[in-house]
């Protein structure tokens, strides 16, 4: 059963995003971890990129595939998980905590209403298992 | 997971084990297990892995011009071949490209028994039947039938205390087949494989509640665990082996999929000779290489390859993490000039130009196994 810490919100992609004020730290959940397999690489945004909600914003490579993670907020990558660079299971051994991959400054709060709270998240990860 | 895809007689061992399972190629097979492809790769590098390849297809081809045919159905001459000797070869179309990869072991004078692609197990036998001259019957074995392979330096070792304490495993060299019986029925076993790894493959034609015994037999040797499709893929592309679909197909020559080694310059006229006996006199203008990405990045299937002043010389036909030697490969198809190992290229992949240097076709030197006689 994957992890799903209460202070997250989450969404249909299986990001997790971290809100403190108008920062968001965002990493992908347990559960893509699981699914992605042994991550081998991580291509990050440049700090200082404007995104909007939607955007390709990273992509995870795995032994098999590569996979592109959607931010789900618009705003300013204003920092990135460099340490992944060089270890990318990071995402796999930690998903929401050293695995993280951006924090974005946010530009629409209003995004946020959107997301799902960790309680909703594990009833949709049941219905995909279903 | 709805899916009419066949399971294998292995696939409640894959359950027991937590394998994630995928679709693929009709059948339901497990593409890691709960290690993970990377530790499973590792594993059969250094231990030995257990693979269900009951996917594949099996099949006997028998008859007094049995020889003769397969000596025209692919550039290998099977006329003088040993009892009990495998090889590896490709079935040509009359264009002189490939219709599949198999190996092909020579069971007896009359008997040869044909492990093919699952992909393509429907296109070989109709391709093999509409070809066959004289006396000589295709037989496939039915899809799914139980084939196991063991792979990875204790694969002798294992399989001989799990299984086969008494059968002389040591004296099955590379590339040889040979009859046995395994918990009161019979296999035929060869020592043959796609990892680059000594080990064996195991047929086990009369499938029935014995298959699952053999498997978590096998899986409770602490030298042997399970491995998936994942890793299996990881291994051959590090030694440079062709995935058929990918790296090969109806387009491309042996000779142009450098294995020009399973081409007999004294076997005359088999199906498309002209193309592939003139390519070997002549040369070619495109090549099969190895590519290894010089910066971070991982390159897959369909990304394309350029010179270093940016124009197109080709295209990546697999690619991928190679576990072994940490650093992102593949292998794909250049012009000629680029073929030589050494050179600098360009890899395409998604906006991004990444540094690469073609690169023989293995990563790693294949590990010393006993001689083929």
């Amino acid at each position: 059963m994957a992890d799903t810490p209460a202070h997250l919100k989450y969404t249909p992609d299986h990001e997790w995003l971290e809100i403190d004020d108008s920062i968001a730290t965002i990493g992908v959940s347990d559960y893509a971890q699981e699914v992605l397999g042994d991550l081998v690489f991580v291509e990050l945004p440049e700090i200082g990129n404007k995104i909007s909600l939607g955007d390709d914003f990273a992509v995870v490579e795995s032994v098999k595939a590569a996979s592109e993670v959607y931010t789900p907020v618009s705003g300013e990558v204003i920092e990135i998980n460099a340490d992944l660079s060089d270890n990318p299971q990071l995402i796999n051994e930690k998903p929401y905590s050293d695995g993280w991959i951006a924090r974005i400054k946010l530009s629409d709060l209003s995004e946020l209403k959107e997301m799902m709270t960790a309680e909703e998240y594990e009833e949709y990860l049941n219905t995909l298992e279903a | 997971m709805p899916d009419k895809s066949i399971k294998t007689p292995f696939y409640d061992g894959h359950v027991e084990d937590h394998a994630k399972i995928v679709p693929f190629a009709g059948f339901m097979m497990p593409l890691n297990y709960a290690d993970g492809i990377i530790r499973e790769h590792e594993w059969v590098r250094t231990r030995a892995g257990l693979f269900d390849v009951s996917h594949m297809g099996q099949c006997f081809l028998e008859g007094a011009d049995a020889a003769k045919n397969l000596s025209r159905l692919t550039p290998t001459s099977f006329k003088k071949t040993d009892n009990g000797r495998s090889r590896y070869t490709v079935l040509t179309n009359h264009e002189g490209g490939v219709v599949d990869d198999l190996i092909i072991t020579r069971i007896n004078e009359n008997l040869f028994y044909l492990v093919i692609n699952a992909s393509c197990r429907e296109k070989d036998i109709a391709w093999i039947n509409d070809n066959l001259e004289g006396d000589a019957v295709l037989t496939p074995l039915k899809a799914g039938t139980p084939l196991l392979a063991i792979q990875g330096p204790c694969a002798e070792q294992a399989l001989k205390e799990a299984l086969l304490p008494n059968t002389n495993l040591e004296g099955l060299l590379y590339m040889h087949g040979m009859p046995a019986r395994i918990m009161g029925i019979d296999v035929f076993i060869t020592r043959t494989g796609y990892t680059g790894e000594d080990g064996f493959e195991i047929s086990i034609p009369n499938n029935d509640d014995k298959s699952m015994s053999i498997w978590r037999t096998l899986v409770q040797h602490e030298d042997i665990r399970p491995i998936g499709l994942g890793a299996r893929d990881s291994l051959r592309l590090e030694m440079g082996f062709p995935l058929y679909g990918h790296d090969m197909d109806t387009t491309t020559s042996p000779i142009e999929a450098d294995i020009k080694w399973v081409v007999n310059r004294k076997n005359e006229g088999f199906i498309g000779h002209n193309r592939i006996k003139k390519e070997l006199t002549e040369g070619v203008e495109r090549k099969r290489i190895g590519v290894k990405i010089t910066e971070k990045g991982v390159a897959r299937e369909g990304a394309k390859l350029l010179s270093p002043d940016g124009h197109t010389i080709g295209i990546l036909t697999s690619g991928g993490f190679s576990p072994s030697t940490k650093q992102s490969i593949g292998q794909g198809y250049v012009e000629s000039a680029f073929a030589e190992a050494g050179k600098i290229i360009l890899v395409e992949v998604r906006n991004r130009r990444l540094r690469a240097v073609t690169h023989e076709l293995n990563f790693i030197n294949p590990r010393p196994i006993k001689p083929s006689a």
